[in-house]
């Protein structure tokens, strides 16, 4: 196998012979992203292109998640839901005897399957792109958390939204395992049409803290 | 049994189906290595890495032009490859607008890729201990064999009898699945247009969307056929709309995605920086892959590599955009190595070469290597809109197929040294190019090649040399010229359609006729009075 890589590595040295700049010649990547305007202008555009995804957006404030919470949970009627241990626990405080709240305990696959949602906060919102990005921290959970479930409850302060994607790759710490997503599940793969829902959870709700 | 039926030989096929001065027409003799063994016709300095070898389903592919030909007659196809073009370009133009500075990203994109490929090793080498100083074991492949005697090799060690695969290009370069079929490995394909391609017995023809020469009644008659065979069958009510027959798959793959225990991956990037793989999906198939199972196993080529985790700042603008025309594609995952508690805690990545090093000896054809197969080129080529994805002979269709085949496998075949022609130049793939890659140019620099290797024994280059000599003294251009004035007397107005020995380009043209008298003859016959005032 050590024969593999040096063989490799010796005909691409032989292969960039011709190179005369020096490694990292190029300095540092140039950060090319849109002109933000106002905070509050982000913000809005951040809720019109998550919902252009047929993601549904609710803004509430701090006092108004659990209830933001237990309203996108009834509208899908899920009858149980996943929280990550490190999650606010008043986010799902607010939900009655009808929805079961379980923790996740070492959950399989098929475990996971069997329940209706989750929900979680996330680490970064995109404005130009209605992307959310998932470092999986203890208020988010391991990735198989907000996988395999039906639907996704994801609640944002409007403080953790970015405009561009630049600047969201500076906030992000890329020794966590990393999702970003934009609105939900979905594929274009029959003539090119795109549809929701295909493995990942097909309803995204997305609850914008202001 | 998933492979496609192999491509029809063409033993002793006419040389006359070639469209645009191909080059096929002197006879395959000896130089038709067809990439077996070490073909010595490869192009490209001498200090280049070995040619990928053409993989058995596409030995003995007739040239694009032949093959060409029986795709254009398939009009269900073109009609498929019509309609999903023309959206996809609308949608990417849409989301292009969107973003001002989209010139500097393409920029950027190109430079980005171009400091990682230009200093390849040493990227390849940072990249490896970051991903070894994360946890993963990072194997090294010469070609596409080695490739999958690593991979069934681990599977194998693990017990198990089926993996679930994540869309790559990689893996269906080096035909992994048809290597872990071998091996009594099931191998699920998991995105949905690649399940479609591989329950239809089919192949893929587009990058992006390798089902897309097919329409959805086509695709509920596979499901309901095949499915059941291979595990939870479709509804028996299935009909044809795009949202049951996702739903379907989502059912038909559910309980394979729970029970694996292997995945295989490809990789979008890979970041020498921090040893940061990454995968751009849709479906969340990719998701299911990457996270469920205990072991994962990336199949990465070489020229993946990025520099910094900064320029995917770069990257996941132009991605997305250029390629399913959307701001940003569902699911984006990045994983480092194995993180605790979280997802597979045996991650693999096996770095393919396959070729590459080859391409990336040629100074001005190593551009190709920036590739993100994002298939923007394909889509708004006029050739491959008609022609389809298939006839390019590889898993790599369209404009970007043209330049990269005949660079990775050589252009001893007839296929590889048509490609370089499958072009009109008309440029709109360069215009898509998310990092710039200038395919026409290429192109002709491939042509360049392909003519210099028939080295002097085409019909093409016997004319061009017979022209030098006439036009090499202007008493020999005179009297061809007179001699031409015969022909235009004796046809008069009448159109030439066809000239026997010029095959194929008159077929698509009319040949000029030739004029009755030459300009010096008019000249001297209308101005002769002039011409005794000058002396």
């Amino acid at each position: 196998m050590s024969g593999a890589r040096e063989e490799i590595l010796g005909r691409l040295r032989a292969a960039t012979a011709d190179v005369s700049t020096p490694l990292g010649a190029r300095g540092e990547p140039p950060v090319i992203q849109a002109a933000a305007g106002s905070d509050h202008e982000t913000l809005e555009l951040f809720a019109e292109n998550v919902a252009d995804y047929r993601a549904t957006v609710v803004r509430c404030d701090p006092g108004g998640v659990a209830g933001a919470v237990a309203d996108a949970l009834a509208r899908r009627g899920a009858r149980s839901v996943v929280v990550p241990d490190g999650l606010d626990a008043s986010w799902v405080s607010g939900l009655g005897g009808e929805v079961r709240v379980v923790a996740d305990d070492g959950l399989t696959p098929a475990d996971l399957d069997g329940l209706d949602a989750v929900v979680t906060a996330a680490r970064v919102g995109i404005a130009t792109t209605g992307t959310i990005v998932l470092d999986h921290a203890a208020d988010q959970g391991r990735r198989a958390l907000t996988l395999v479930p039906d639907q996704h409850v994801c609640v944002v302060r409007a403080d953790q939204v970015v405009h561009d994607v630049p600047a969201a790759v500076t906030l992000l710490d890329p020794t966590r395992p990393l999702t970003w997503i934009s609105g939900p599940s979905a594929t274009s793969d029959i003539e090119l049409n795109r549809v929701e829902g295909v493995h990942g959870p097909r309803t995204l709700d997305v609850v914008v803290v202001t | 049994m998933t492979g496609p039926q192999p491509a029809p030989g063409r033993p002793g096929a006419p040389p006359t189906g070639d469209v645009g001065g191909g080059p096929t027409a002197y006879p395959d003799g000896a130089r038709r290595a067809d990439g077996l063994g070490e073909p010595a016709a490869g192009g490209g300095p001498d200090s280049s890495g070995p040619l990928q070898r053409t993989s058995e389903t596409f030995l003995g592919m007739p040239s694009f032009q032949t093959a060409a030909r029986a795709a254009l007659a398939n009009t269900q196809q073109r009609r498929n490859l019509a309609h999903a073009t023309a959206t996809i370009r609308a949608k990417r133009a849409a989301v292009v607008a969107e973003v001002d500075a989209w010139e500097e990203l393409r920029v950027a994109g190109a430079e980005a890729k171009d400091e990682a490929l230009h200093h390849l090793p040493d990227y390849l080498e940072q990249l490896e201990d970051n991903l070894t100083a994360r946890g993963a074991t990072v194997h090294w492949a010469r070609d596409a064999e080695e490739a999958n005697a690593i991979v069934v090799g681990l599977v194998r060690d693990r017990d198990a009898e089926e993996v679930v695969k994540v869309k790559s290009m990689a893996t269906q370069e080096i035909e992994l699945n048809e290597a872990l079929e071998a091996a009594g490995i099931h191998a699920w394909e998991t995105d949905l247009a690649e399940l479609i391609v591989q329950l239809g017995h089919d192949r893929p023809s587009h990058i992006l969307v390798p089902a897309i020469h097919r329409n959805r009644a086509e695709i509920r008659e596979i499901f309901l056929r095949e499915m059941g065979d291979v595990g939870r069958p479709a509804p028996a009510d299935l009909s044809d709309e795009p949202a049951r027959l996702a739903e379907a798959a989502r059912l038909h793959l559910r309980e394979k995605f729970m029970r694996a225990r292997v995945a295989v991956s490809g990789a979008n990037f890979a970041i020498a920086e921090t040893g940061t793989l990454v995968v751009v999906e849709s479906e969340g198939n990719g998701r299911m892959c990457l996270t469920l199972p205990e072991t994962l196993i990336s199949v990465v080529g070489v020229e993946k590599v990025l520099p910094t985790f900064a320029d995917l700042g770069t990257m996941l603008q132009l991605l997305p955009r250029s390629s399913t025309g959307e701001r940003m594609n569902p699911y984006t995952s990045m994983w480092t190595g194995v993180h605790d508690g979280d997802g597979p805690q045996d991650v693999h990545v096996v770095l393919v070469d396959n070729g590459r090093s080859h391409v990336l000896s040629d100074p001005v054809g190593r551009d190709a290597l920036r590739c993100i197969r994002c298939s923007a080129c394909l889509n708004v080529c006029p050739v491959y809109e008609r022609a389809g994805g298939h006839a390019y002979g590889s898993v790599y269709p369209g404009p970007i197929g043209a330049v990269l085949n005949p660079q990775l496998r050589g252009t001893a075949s007839d296929v590889d040294k048509s490609l370089p022609y499958a072009s009109s130049l008309c440029g709109a793939c360069f215009e898509a190019c998310p990092v710039r890659i200038d395919i026409p140019s290429l192109l002709v620099h491939l042509r360049t090649q392909v003519v210099d290797e028939a080295s002097g024994r085409s019909p093409e280059a016997l004319g061009m040399k017979a022209a030098a000599w006439t036009f090499g003294d202007h008493r020999r251009l005179e009297a061809a010229q007179r001699a031409a004035t015969l022909g235009g007397r004796l046809l008069g107005d009448r159109t030439v359609r066809n000239v026997p020995g010029l095959g194929a380009w008159a077929q698509a043209r009319d040949v000029p006729t030739p004029p009755r008298e030459t300009f010096r003859q008019w000249w001297r016959r209308t101005h002769r009075d002039e011409d005794r005032e000058d002396t």
